[in-house]
């Protein structure tokens, strides 16, 4: 199973400007719809807070990995990390990559998010909890097959 | 970018990554393969064609099983294989939320850009 995300979009924009749009952390922002405290910076954390009514409780926290001007941007974050109960920084990230490339419109972005499979499963417990009406279903219709066949 | 509808999802994604680590394995996926849609299997019949052992085998169904995605059923005194779809299902589900999200931040990017 496909375990990574991928999207290409063409933008009617110069490489330049989708680059700002990426890097400059007010710019990321406003469509990103987070508030960011500081400039990104390659290996440091970028800290803020989602915009979006009814998220303003939600942190927004990823470490910027690579910014190769005009050409690759990425961080690692932790997807939908919007349960305050949860402590998602034990757990292994996901990698976000923003690649860039100039075409006769303007610019072709390649966006990927992998890494999907490296998180841990701790909270497994909960699907199971979640499934136990079904389970439990299940296991009588085992019963009965056993039994039924003996 | 997040909607309440998918404040459930967003909550619970982590529950995921055993069944991606249990997929993510050319063996476990050829098992999968061999009890899509048929009967539950035993373990002779699962290893039968395949240049693994029947322990090798035994212990990729194990994994599979951990994960929720195959379930050991018995048939009197045989032990038998049958696969639950459920767990790939929500996996699939999953992706396709977090890839949804990407399609709504992705065309705020774009009208970002081009305005």
């Amino acid at each position: 199973m496909d375990n990574r995300i991928e999207k290409r979009i063409e933008l009617a924009a110069p490489v330049s400007r989708v680059w700002r749009a990426l890097t400059d952390y007010r710019e990321f922002g406003e469509w990103f719809r987070v508030k960011l405290d500081a400039p990104f910076v390659p290996s440091q954390i970028s800290r803020g807070r989602i915009t979006y009514p009814g998220y303003e409780h939600v942190k927004w926290e990823v470490v910027v990995q690579k910014m190769e001007p005009e050409r690759l941007f990425s961080f690692t974050w932790h997807p939908y990390s919007v349960d305050p109960q949860i402590d998602y920084s034990k757990e292994t990230p996901t990698l976000v990559e923003f690649r860039l490339e100039k075409t006769a419109k303007g610019t072709l972005l390649l966006l990927t998010e992998s890494g999907f499979d490296k998180i841990p499963s701790e909270r497994f417990l909960e699907a199971f909890r979640k499934n136990d009406g079904g389970w439990t279903e299940q296991m009588k219709n085992i019963e009965s097959y056993v039994a039924q066949k003996p | 970018m997040l909607r309440k509808s998918h404040s459930r999802i967003i909550a619970r994604p982590r529950v995921h990554a055993r069944v991606f680590a249990a997929l993510g394995d050319a063996t476990r996926l050829s098992l999968v393969a061999k009890l899509c849609g048929g009967p539950p299997r035993s373990i002779s019949q699962l290893t039968r064609g395949s240049k693994l052992t029947r322990q090798a085998i035994t212990k990729h169904l194990r994994v599979l099983e951990r994960a929720k995605i195959v379930h050991n059923v018995r048939s009197g005194r045989e032990s038998l294989f049958a696969l639950d779809p459920e767990p790939m299902d929500e996996l699939k589900k999953y992706l396709d939320r977090v890839s949804a999200h990407w399609d709504q931040t992705l065309a705020r990017l774009k009208a970002f850009v081009e305005e």
